[in-house]
């Protein structure tokens, strides 16, 4: 008996649990579900092509008409004449990059449903890399969505420098990151695709309607207030616009009057920056939670 | 070197050790307490009607489940101590599909050599190999969807053999699938045992499935109760199976126990019997009986009759069926096809 033990294919292979293997497992897992969503989302052009009708229909259509409506008006039209196109044109690239980041993160609902969710789950690594691939994945679509609409940037009237974009990317991420995040943990503990729908009317609109991308948020009522306080969009549409607009010429004071204000005081950029970031780092965390528990 | 290793990750030539397994549900007992025992190197088959605890035992033993008493050993190494081990050293192929179908194949198949740690340099060729083997080269980078319901199961099991398991896992490989798909399915699987040397474990509940298994395992309500090599099992009915319809069958059926002293069993208007030899057996039943009889038909004992005489029941092939339609249905209806 003591000769002829059995040999299986896998006689050989050492024991994978050394913490340096561990964390180079879940790297590896990381990088191949980022890059799956990847795949996926440039595969599937239509839809990339579909997402992108919503953003240019607010831009063209709604934003053309409130334009010329608003052209008279005290806040729009004066005070170094800018026009409601302008105004909106950054919170538009931060709709796109609300319904990119949470849409993307919440196909973990589809793999849920249609299988592919039960291969990830059943491999031997850490189940945190499907929470952060994933949100890392939904950040990359949400970005390429943001940075498309760039490039629209000269048809609506919006002069961008080099410096604005490259002062825009990093913000643009740290929002599509924060909501990514948000997705990952709504996604984690839905079971169904019921709560799509749910998510989608009570979420995601409401997210977008109190988020500052359409109207400033000053001299509002007070309860609307409070909300587009709450609302992590908020702070991660207004570096945006703040960047924007500085860059057009608009003298600080118009700037600060059509930006995000907490008790009147004006918040710093980078403030807004570290409360998305914040944002997204709990949620992720959440999230992460939520996968390492066992079905 | 001890026959007793842990590298090996093999006791004793036993690849599956289970003794005492349960799991309960709140009030529902699903498996009540099940050994067994699969050899490196077996097809090893768990045969049962739906709701017999096939699956929940199933996935005890792919770490999916932890069990509520009982221990388990995969691989040599014990479920409840290290599943991430366990789930390294085993290959799962799921009832349900669990593909990317935005995927093509071979991209489906690196994911998983990612996620199993499949070293680079090994990891183009081991693919290769594996496409080759389930006969999906030509097709490797079409995407998934595009596929027939037997070529994404072969991808299933092509990709559950990727890291090199010490046994594949199916459950259910063959459901839903078309009787020529079920036949090339199997031709892969012995394909695969003949040139890796694999052990296999799966769970049907299509008794014809089963005999293409080494070893069989009966399970009914959360028990097994028999374990054998096919032959063994149907040596266990005994001689023929005999079967008669009768418009008067309470009739017939006390003829047949005071004249031919055999004890039928009845369902309906059948009347169904064991007997040592049934081509002798059959011409005394038709001369003897008063009782009408209408059909005789006779037949070597199969799966079936094993179950039914251990368990007092038919596998409801009808009621599996139903569920096969439906679940086709509802995959059709999803834009699946399998």
């Amino acid at each position: 008996m003591s000769v002829n033990a059995v040999t299986a294919p896998n006689a050989t292979a050492p024991a994978q649990h050394a913490p340096a293997d561990t964390r180079m497992a879940t790297l590896r897992a990381i990088y191949i579900i980022w890059y799956r969503d990847l795949l996926r989302y440039w595969r599937d052009r239509w839809r990339l092509v579909a997402s992108l009708a919503q953003p240019l229909l607010f831009l063209v259509v709604f934003g053309s008409g409130l334009s010329s409506a608003l052209g008279r008006g005290t806040l729009f039209g004066t005070s170094g004449g800018i026009s409601y196109i302008q105004f909106m044109y950054p919170g538009i690239i931060g709709m796109a990059i609300l319904f990119t980041a949470i849409f993307g993160a919440m196909s973990i609902v589809w793999d849920r449903e249609f299988g592919f969710l039960k291969e990830v789950l059943v491999a031997p690594i850490d189940r945190s890399a499907v929470a952060i691939g994933k949100a890392l994945g939904s950040t990359t679509q949400a970005m390429i969505q943001g940075l498309i609409l760039l490039v629209l940037a000269p048809f609506v009237g919006v002069k961008l420098s080099v410096l604005t974009v490259l002062t825009m990317i990093p913000l643009a991420a740290v929002l599509a990151f924060g909501l990514s995040s948000f997705g990952v943990a709504l996604a984690s503990s839905m079971k169904s695709l019921q709560g799509f729908q749910v998510v989608m009317n009570f979420l995601m609109m409401p997210m977008f309607f109190l988020s500052g991308a359409l109207f400033p948020l000053t001299g509002l009522p007070g309860w609307m207030t409070v909300l587009t306080r709450l609302d992590p969009a908020s702070y991660g549409i207004d570096p945006l616009r703040r960047v924007v607009l500085s860059n057009s010429g608009l003298p600080g004071s118009v700037v600060d009057r059509l930006g995000l204000t907490i008790n009147g005081q004006v918040l710093p950029i980078p403030l807004e920056a570290g409360i998305v970031f914040a944002f997204g780092a709990v949620m992720l965390g959440i999230a992460v939670v939520m996968f390492q528990r066992r079905d | 070197m001890s026959g007793v290793s842990n590298v090996d990750g093999v006791v004793g030539g036993a690849v599956i050790q289970a003794s005492g397994l349960v799991k309960r549900y709140g009030e529902l007992e699903a498996v009540k307490g099940i050994d067994l025992e699969v050899r490196a190197g077996e097809i090893f088959g768990f045969l049962g009607p739906n709701g017999a605890g096939k699956s929940t035992t199933i996935s005890i033993l792919c770490t999916l489940l932890s069990p509520t008493a009982g221990t388990a050993r995969v691989a040599g190494i014990d479920v409840a101590f290290d599943p991430a081990g366990v789930r390294q050293r085993i290959g799962l192929v799921f009832q349900d599909p669990s593909l990317d179908d935005q995927l093509t194949g071979r991209e489906n198949l690196e994911f998983h050599a990612f996620i199993y740690a499949v070293p680079a340099a090994v990891r183009r060729q081991r693919i290769d190999e594996m496409l080759a083997l389930v006969q999906l080269a030509d097709r490797a980078s079409s995407q998934v969807k595009t596929y027939s319901g037997g070529m994404k199961r072969r991808l299933e099991i092509a990709r559950g053999m990727l890291h090199q398991p010490q046994v594949l896992f199916l459950d259910e490989p063959t459901l839903g699938l078309d009787p020529q798909t079920r036949q090339s399915i199997w031709a892969h699987l012995n394909e695969l045992r003949r040139s890796k040397g694999i052990t296999i474990f799966m769970t049907t509940h299509y008794m014809d499935e089963a005999e293409y298994c080494d070893r069989i395992a009966i399970i009914d309500q959360g028990k097994i109760v028999a374990l054998g090599t096919p032959d063994e099992l149907k040596a266990m009915v005994g001689g023929d199976v005999v079967t008669i319809t009768s418009s008067r069958p309470e009739d017939a059926a006390r003829e047949i126990e005071e004249i031919l002293g055999v004890t039928p069993a009845r369902d309906n208007g059948t009347l169904r019997m064991e007997v040592p030899d049934g081509k002798a057996f059959v011409p005394r039943l038709v001369r003897e009986l008063i009782a009408p009889v209408d059909t005789v038909s006779m037949h070597r004992p199969s799966l079936d009759d094993v179950f039914l005489k251990l368990t007092g029941r038919a596998i409801r092939d009808e009621e599996a069926s139903t569920r096969d339609q439906n679940r086709t249905m509802a995959n059709r209806f999803m834009g699946r096809r399998r």
